[in-house]
């Protein structure tokens, strides 16, 4: 197996990048100015952080690169986001959602990872988990004004919930980097924050007077990077185009 | 011959913050350290929020206002532990920001009163804001609504 700790860090950084990018496709979209606005500041943090991860995972020994490279100059199946994170916007709703199930568990997780036996680790997740509060806040406040709020507000957010939900599995199973990066204390497993994070979203989309489907098909293959879902592929043309049409240009 | 680090702080505090203009870097507490490593000066600075665009500029800033003391030799650090947080905005900082009509951070979470008026029932528009370091508030008094310098 490759080294569990550059694994650990790219899957810490695509997840930012992709979710960050997914935000930065609402700016100037928004509902209301205040969410557009919010919607931009999200989406700086987690690029933010993704320049720490990635910036990290490049650093480490044989691996020259930086976290542009990586960023850049990647193919669909060396991505290690989580499936979740890669599905579309669709509407306001949808994206809120999609951030509150991951915002819940990305503040469970950098909050264990500021004991990481990995100096960096520790820093970036120090830094991380202070922003990721303030997602979480907005997240969880927004995921409840809809749910409890009108027939039609309410709808979108039980819709937005039964579609993402086959996403939230892959989030708290572990595979053999999962194992690796725990054995090596690196982080935890994410099997080890389940119990923490179904009990707060539970209490959270029971305010929201939503209901939590009950079956529980997981799909998976997005962290290991064997099977992303067709989305990626048309983030990452857009993302990377100026990059790949004209490499290595600069501002 | 080097310049004492005491001058180099002085002229780090009249290099302005690129989005809050009132407020030099110094006050807001991202200078961390400065030193002499030989003939190089050392500047080591810690990013507010990891994605803020300032954080170039800063360093752009700092550069030219090195050269322009005589110094060219400077290398500049970024440093992410321990991480930045507002209790390290000076007290001269937080005044310069309300005076700026930026509401201070404030232990309590949210501002004592609104920068323009004075009025203490204010209310939260957004957790988000012009920048990532700002949440927009409201103020009922006068009706207007200002930045509050978020705590973190």
């Amino acid at each position: 197996m490759t080294d569990p700790i550059k694994q650990f860090a790219l899957r810490m950084g695509d997840n930012a990048l992709i979710l960050g990018q997914r935000l930065g496709e609402w700016c100037g979209h928004a509902p209301a100015l205040e969410e557009d606005i919010a919607l931009a500041n999200i989406s700086l943090d987690l690029i933010g952080q993704t320049q720490l991860w990635l910036g990290f995972a490049g650093q480490l020994e044989g691996y020259e690169k930086t976290a542009d490279d990586l960023a850049f100059h990647r193919e669909v199946y060396d991505f290690h986001n989580l499936l979740l994170l890669e599905q579309p916007n669709r509407d306001f709703g949808h994206t809120m959602m999609r951030q509150y199930l991951f915002d819940t568990f990305h503040f469970l997780q950098l909050t264990a990872l500021q004991t990481s036996s990995e100096q960096r680790v520790c820093d970036i997740a120090a830094k991380a988990v202070k922003e990721v509060s303030y997602h979480l806040e907005r997240s969880s406040e927004t995921v409840i004004a809809l749910g409890d709020g009108t027939e039609e507000s309410h709808a979108r957010m039980q819709s937005a919930l039964d579609r993402l939900w086959p996403f939230v599995g892959e989030m708290l199973t572990d595979d053999a980097i999962d194992q690796a990066v725990a054995n090596a204390r690196i982080g935890p497993r994410p099997s080890e924050l389940k119990q923490d994070y179904i009990k707060s979203i539970e209490q959270v989309l029971e305010q929201a007077t939503l209901r939590i489907p009950e079956n529980n098909p997981a799909q998976k293959g997005g962290k290991s990077g064997t099977m992303h879902s067709e989305h990626l592929g048309h983030l990452l043309a857009q993302m990377q185009y100026l990059q790949r049409a004209y490499p290595d240009a600069r501002w | 011959m080097t310049t004492s680090t005491e001058h180099i702080w002085n002229f780090l505090e009249q290099v302005p913050d690129p989005e809050i203009p009132a407020i030099s870097i110094v006050d807001l507490g991202i200078i961390r350290d400065v030193a002499w490593l030989n003939d190089r000066l050392q500047i080591t600075i810690t990013p507010t929020y990891s994605g803020c665009p300032a954080t170039t500029v800063i360093g752009l800033e700092i550069e030219k206002a090195a050269h322009s003391n005589g110094i060219e030799n400077i290398d500049i650090k970024q440093q992410i532990n321990p991480a930045w947080t507002t209790d390290w905005i000076s007290e001269r900082g937080k005044k310069r920001l309300k005076a700026y009509g930026i509401a201070p951070p404030n232990p309590s979470g949210g501002p004592e009163c609104c920068p323009q008026c004075g009025a203490q029932d204010v209310e939260r528009i957004s957790q988000f804001g012009s920048t990532p370091c700002k949440a927009q508030w409201r103020c009922h008094e006068c009706l207007e609504p200002f930045d509050y310098f978020k705590c973190h």
